[in-house]
């Protein structure tokens, strides 16, 4: 996301001029753009018109829209935003107050502004926010390393993109293997089909072109990890090499970049072994999500080995932030950022009043996880929010009679 | 059924039928022989006398079946009518002749032969270049009334109901006479005997002989007035041809040619098959028996009544039915010409040997059709097999119907009691588990090898392969690692099933992995065993890291999915030299820890024993260092097992484990073992969490055939009517009146093997494997009294038995009390009981 114009007021009032580039900046978008929001973007809308005979006319126009945001449709699968909400300016097509979903487009500004309403009733420009506009600009390109991953076991497999900031399931395959049985061949033919389906579709998913003669040659390959118990993914990459080297030549493309890592399922559960095993964390050294993962793992470790010097649960961890816990000295606040984007603005200041807190007041550490991610969705069993303490804190009991 | 040939055809040129006639049996021989001395004897006695040769009257016999008086008319009127120098004309005028014509092509074949010989016959003898007409000779008149056989019928497209046998009379005999007369004498074809035997037979029945112008069956006669058929066309037509020809040029065999030529090619006889011309049965004589009898309308006899009711022919029959004598006049028309061609065509859709066994005519054209299509389909073969009329039409419209829809009739078994009737043996499943390498595949092909499961040539192949690729110690594995990628690794991934008996019981073995990436493998296999064979590497080093490893899962595992009885098989004790401190050791250290996992000390037992060997498996050992064990072998330890009660009154429950395709005849099949309930042949089944029905085919248990299946049993279910979509391995076969529900959120009271919090799990339970996560701890619970000690745990450690609420991404058939593993990152972290 490249940032056009930036006017935050010091108030926290503002407008930024942002222009999507890549598929993942519209999850940008959608953490950066809540409700009560103003949204300013070129859109498309069918006018009718209804002369005085009665007679109707309709026409596609170009807009420029302004809508204040009522509600937010992310679908991750394709990376596509849609905002809907009233318009409040005036154009010759539509009227103020009329109803529009303004679908933002890749390569095309968009204008958001944020504002603080005398009585607060918004929350404008808040820390949190600034914090994931940063995240979201990345001028240089340089955030853009991302990798496949395709989680199998026998007559199962996940085809992933993981991002910077999101994993997303791009399709699941799902096949019926027949197990192997006294003098029957079926099993080998069976996993041979379901390579063969798999290598179909993750080359249709990463949009890899097979053929030797075009231009694309000279495009980089993202790296694919190829993740199973046993030896599936092995033999997969075995089936890919056999193919490469006699029905498509193309694929010879692909093959050093294949990386063959052990998870103990075919579900999505697995990936964050698949992240912390070695030769992918050398393939994608320092990425965030490694780092996100890590911290879970450190975090889980810790609950484990020392049950008090750690919590999790949103009413557990504001306790603990009270008395102090979180703070110098190895505090570490954990945040899915789902807990940002709901929709009550109340809710959204508890949480970003406590991440200020620890961060400004305690001197604690704050990360803030991706929910869209292995590791992200790991912290939402945990209720969104958990904390690494500097010291043990014994839990009231009552809490659980409470809830 | 254009098979009416008429014989005024020059076969000079054809040399299909040289082969030798058969001779008949004795019996029939001299029937024959009888039957020629009468009609001689009656020829001579006649006004005015004939005579002829012994070969003729033989042959008119066998054309009419031995009928004597009609043999006698036919040989007066022949040789009335041609008056050949060889034969003694006969000074009566206006003698009919009566003409058969013989459709059935051995008849035709026959006919051949003699006709062939008996033109060579007069060509040498008599005259030379005469081409004799074979024994049916046109009618002078077109009488026929065949013109009103296709009156109503589309052209080329007759009903099948008429495509029968016909039987016309000649109105006046016309050129051409009945057959030759064959010089070879007496050499009747077993068929011609036949016939004529059942003629017979026939003859004797008949209360009359003044039906001797009907020499074919009643039956056969009935549907003369309707029989019109297309094929009666080409008869018709031919006779009208050569009937045209032979009195104009008689002395002109050229000009015969051209008409007998591609009539004689186009003949089916010379496909057919000469062992089925001579076929013996009588039957099929019968069957066999179609003729044209051309009948003279002015002939006084009973047939008459027949011809008189038809109406005259049409313009256009006529004109195809030799318009040239007919009593309409019609003139010849431009189909004339093309005719015959059509109607060889056609003709040649017949040219196929004929079913005598199944004489329908229906039949005849079916497989005609289907093998011009070359597509020999079930249906129609099964059609042709099966015969009755009409019917068989709406039959096979339901057969061709696209919706193919198995219904398998159930025999309504009490499965419950047929059960109790049943004397099978006590059947008993065990699993195999233990860490990777520790012999499990290896002591389970030993104890099938010694059991006989298992033979020795297949063994000895085994070793041989296995020698190959260097993993010559692993033959014995490999009679239960089938699988490519597992031999080639030598490393079991998925369950092997396999069955032995002993003499007091059926055990059914599940051989599990070892290796931890196919833990979900081995609950799969765990599921289906009533108790367990536990596998210990003792040679040094290998037990410590196994007790560490999956000997230890595994044996939780067991336990908390309820198995009872476990036995310890301490294996490769040859590699410790049968060290009786080592076992000893293992004993102590692994009873110790099975009884903490909730083994009874009665039901923990030890065989030491080596799988490689084979010692204390089946046979006691020999070694000298192993004296000191006087237990039971391996095999005496698991007959000691008792019997295993199932819940046959419950509503059925089947985990499906696999679905494949059995073969052509079960093209799916499922297979699994039957955890409660019954099950019988054509029982409806549902599938869930698909919630699709499908029908019990057939069924298996432990590999062979069964009408009905109980709890406990491995099965094989063939089904139908289900797509295999609907089918994957950890569905539950149910059935439509109690159904499992499917639930994605349950409570679970488990107990923890690693630390427990809100955490994402996978769920096991059989072959089902499903991601799911603990969404919450509601307590940690007392072990004895299972009252609650602390509610919400943040964090429940191993070993505390606690209650937890787990939520699955998608509904799964499960429904309490039900056995479920949770696992997370490879490790099995709780298992416990579903509430």
């Amino acid at each position: 996301m490249r940032c056009i114009k930036n006017k935050i007021e010091h108030n926290g009032s503002g407008a930024v001029t942002l222009c999507p580039e890549e598929p993942e900046d519209m999850w940008h978008a959608y953490n950066l753009i809540r409700p009560d929001d103003i949204l300013r973007a070129s859109a498309i809308r069918r006018v009718t018109t209804v002369q005085d005979t009665g007679s109707t006319s309709s026409a596609r126009v170009h807009l420029n829209l302004v809508i204040r945001v009522k509600n937010l449709d992310f679908d991750p699968q394709s990376s596509q935003l849609h905002v809907s909400g009233q318009i409040i300016n005036e154009t010759p097509h539509t009227k103020i107050g009329q109803f529009h979903t303004l679908d933002l487009e890749l390569n095309r500004n968009f204008t958001l502004e944020k504002e603080i309403g005398a009585g607060g009733e918004g929350v404008g420009w808040d820390s949190i926010a600034i914090e994931s506009l940063k995240d979201a600009v990345d001028e240089g390109g340089k955030r853009r390393a991302e990798a496949v991953a395709v989680v199998m076991q026998e007559g199962l497999a996940h085809i992933c993109f993981i991002g910077q900031f999101q994993t997303i399931l791009k399709q699941k395959i799902e096949m019926s293997v027949p197990r192997k049985r006294q003098g029957g061949g079926d099993h080998d033919k069976g996993m041979n089909k379901f390579f063969k389906v798999t290598l179909e579709t993750l080359l249709r998913q990463m949009e890899f072109n097979t053929s030797l003669t075009s231009g694309a040659n000279n495009e980089a390959v993202r790296p694919v990890l190829l993740a199973s118990p046993g030896f599936v993914a092995s033999g997969f990459q075995r089936y890919i090499q056999s193919e490469a080297s006699t029905t498509t030549p193309g694929l010879k493309r692909l093959l050093p970049s294949l990386v063959v890592v052990h998870s103990a399922s075919g579900y999505t559960n697995s990936l964050s072994e698949v992240l912390q095993s070695p030769a992918v964390k050398r393939l994608l050294a320092d990425t965030k999500y490694a780092r996100e993962t890590k911290l879970m793992d450190d975090f889980l470790e810790q609950l484990r080995k020392e049950t008090n010097k750690a919590t999790y649960g949103p009413r557990e961890v504001e306790d603990a932030v009270e008395q102090g816990a979180v703070g110098r000295g190895g505090g570490v606040l954990i945040v899915s950022n789902r807990l940002f984007r709901s929709q009550d603005v109340a809710e959204r200041k508890r949480w970003v009043a406590l991440v200020d807190r620890v961060r400004d007041v305690e001197g604690g550490d704050v990360r803030i996880l991706s929910s869209d991610h292995e590791s992200g969705k790991r912290l939402e069993g945990l209720g969104g929010i958990a904390a690494l303490l500097t010291f043990p804190v014994i839990e009231p009991d009552l809490d659980s009679d409470a809830e | 059924m254009s098979r009416h040939r008429i014989k005024d055809v020059d076969y000079d040129d054809d040399d299909f039928y040289d082969d030798d006639e058969e001779l008949a049996d004795p019996e029939e021989q001299e029937f024959l022989q009888q039957c020629t001395t009468a009609v001689l004897q009656q020829l001579r006695a006649g006004q005015p006398s004939v005579t002829a040769t012994k070969e003729e009257v033989q042959d008119a016999l066998w054309h009419y079946y031995n009928d004597i008086e009609k043999s006698v008319n036919y040989l007066k009127g022949m040789f009335n009518l041609r008056g050949y120098p060889s034969f003694v004309v006969l000074p009566i005028a206006g003698l009919r002749v009566q003409l058969f014509v013989m459709i059935r092509l051995t008849e035709v074949l026959h006919a051949g032969k003699r006709e062939k010989e008996a033109a060579k016959l007069q060509k040498s003898k008599i005259q030379p270049g005469l081409p004799v007409p074979a024994y049916p000779a046109p009618p002078s008149t077109a009488h026929f009334s065949a013109a009103d056989f296709f009156r109503d019928c589309p052209w080329l497209n007759v009903p099948s109901h008429r495509k029968s046998e016909i039987l016309i009379e000649p109105l006046y005999p016309r050129l051409g006479l009945l057959g030759g007369a064959p010089e070879n004498g007496g050499k009747l074809s077993k068929l011609a005997a036949l016939a004529a035997a059942r003629k017979k037979k026939e003859g004797e029945k008949a209360s009359s002989l003044s039906e001797t112008s009907t020499p074919s069956t009643p039956k056969l006669e009935q549907p003369t007035p309707l029989d019109h058929s297309g094929t009666s066309r080409s008869l018709r037509d031919r006779l009208a041809a050569s009937g045209r020809s032979t009195p104009k040029a008689p002395e002109a065999p050229g000009s015969l040619r051209p008409l007998a030529t591609p009539s004689s090619s186009s003949h089916p006889i010379p496909k057919r098959p000469e062992a089925e011309t001579k076929k013996p049965s009588v039957s099929e004589v019968s069957g066999s028996v179609q003729r044209v009898v051309l009948e003279a309308k002015e002939e006084p006899e009973p047939q008459q009544t027949v011809s008189t009711i038809r109406a005259a022919p049409s313009t256009f029959a006529s004109t195809i039915v030799g318009a040239a004598t007919g009593p309409t006049a019609a003139e010849p028309s431009h189909l004339h010409s093309s005719s015959s061609d059509l109607l060889r065509i056609y003709g040649q859709d017949h040219a196929e040997p004929f079913d005598f066994a199944a004489p329908s005519p229906d039949d005849v054209v079916l497989n005609a059709q289907n093998t011009a299509k070359g597509m020999k389909s079930k249906s129609a073969a099964s059609k042709s097999a099966v015969k009755k009329g009409q019917s068989d039409l709406a039959d096979g419209m339901k057969e061709l119907s696209v919706e193919d829809k198995v219904t398998v009739k159930s025999k309504n078994l009490d499965v419950i009691s047929e059960y109790k009737k049943s004397t099978r043996k006590r059947s008993a499943n065990f699993v195999v588990i233990g860490h990777v390498d520790a012999g499990k595949s290896t002591l389970m092909g030993r104890l099938l090898a010694d059991q006989g499961a298992i033979d020795q040539r297949t063994l000895d192949r085994y070793r041989r392969e296995a020698e190959k690729i260097g993993k010559g110690s692993f033959a014995l594995a490999w009679v239960l690692d089938q699988g490519s990628e597992e031999r080639a690794r030598g490393v079991t991934i998925d369950i092997a099933t396999n069955q032995f008996e002993t003499d007091k019981t059926a055990f059914t073995i599940v051989d599990a992995p070892g290796h931890r990436d196919f833990v979900p493998n081995m609950i799969a296999g765990a599921s289906q065993a009533d108790f367990a064979v536990l596998v210990i590497d003792s040679s040094v080093g290998s037990f410590e890291s196994g007790l560490k490893g999956q000997t230890k899962e595994h044996a939780l595992l067991v336990r908390s999915m309820g198995v009872q009885k476990i036995v310890v098989a301490v294996n490769k004790m040859d590699t410790v030299q049968w060290d009786r401190e080592r076992f000893e050791e293992i004993e102590q250290q692994v009873s110790a820890f099975l009884t903490t996992a909730g083994f009874q000390d009665s039901n923990i037992s030890f065989v030491p024993c080596s799988g490689v060997l084979g010692d204390n498996i089946s046979r006691r050992t020999n070694d000298p260092h192993a004296s000191w064990y006087a237990g039971r072998t391996l095999i005496e330890e698991l007959e000691t097992s008792e019997p295993y009660t199932h819940a046959l009154e419950k509503p059925l429950r089947m985990t499906i484990g696999d679905v494949f395709r059995g073969g052509v005849q079960s093209p799916l099949s499922i297979s699994g073992r039957i955890d409660a309930g019954s099950l019988q042949m054509g029982d409806h089944i549902l599938i869930m969490p698909s919630g699709e029905t499908a029908t019990v085919r057939s069924l298996e248990v432990d590999s062979q055939r069964s009408d009905w299946a109980v709890a406990g049993q491995n099965v094989v279910l063939n089904i139908a009517n289900i797509d295999p979509i609907h089918l994957r391995s950890g569905d539950v076969v149910c059935r439509p009146s109690s159904p499992i529900p499917t639930i994605s959120s349950f409570t679970a009271k488990v107990l923890a093997f690693e630390h427990l919090m809100p955490m994402q799990v996978d769920v096991h339970r059989g072959r089902l494997h499903v991601p799911g996560r603990i969404s919450k701890l509601v307590a940690s619970l007392d072990k004895a009294s299972g009252s609650a000690i602390k509610k919400r745990p943040k964090i429940v450690g191993p070993g505390v038995v606690v209650r937890v609420v787990v939520e699955m991404d998608q509904a799964v058939p499960l429904e309490a009390p039900t056995r479920i593993v949770l696992r997370a990152g490879g490790s099995t972290v709780a298992a416990g009981l579903l509430e």
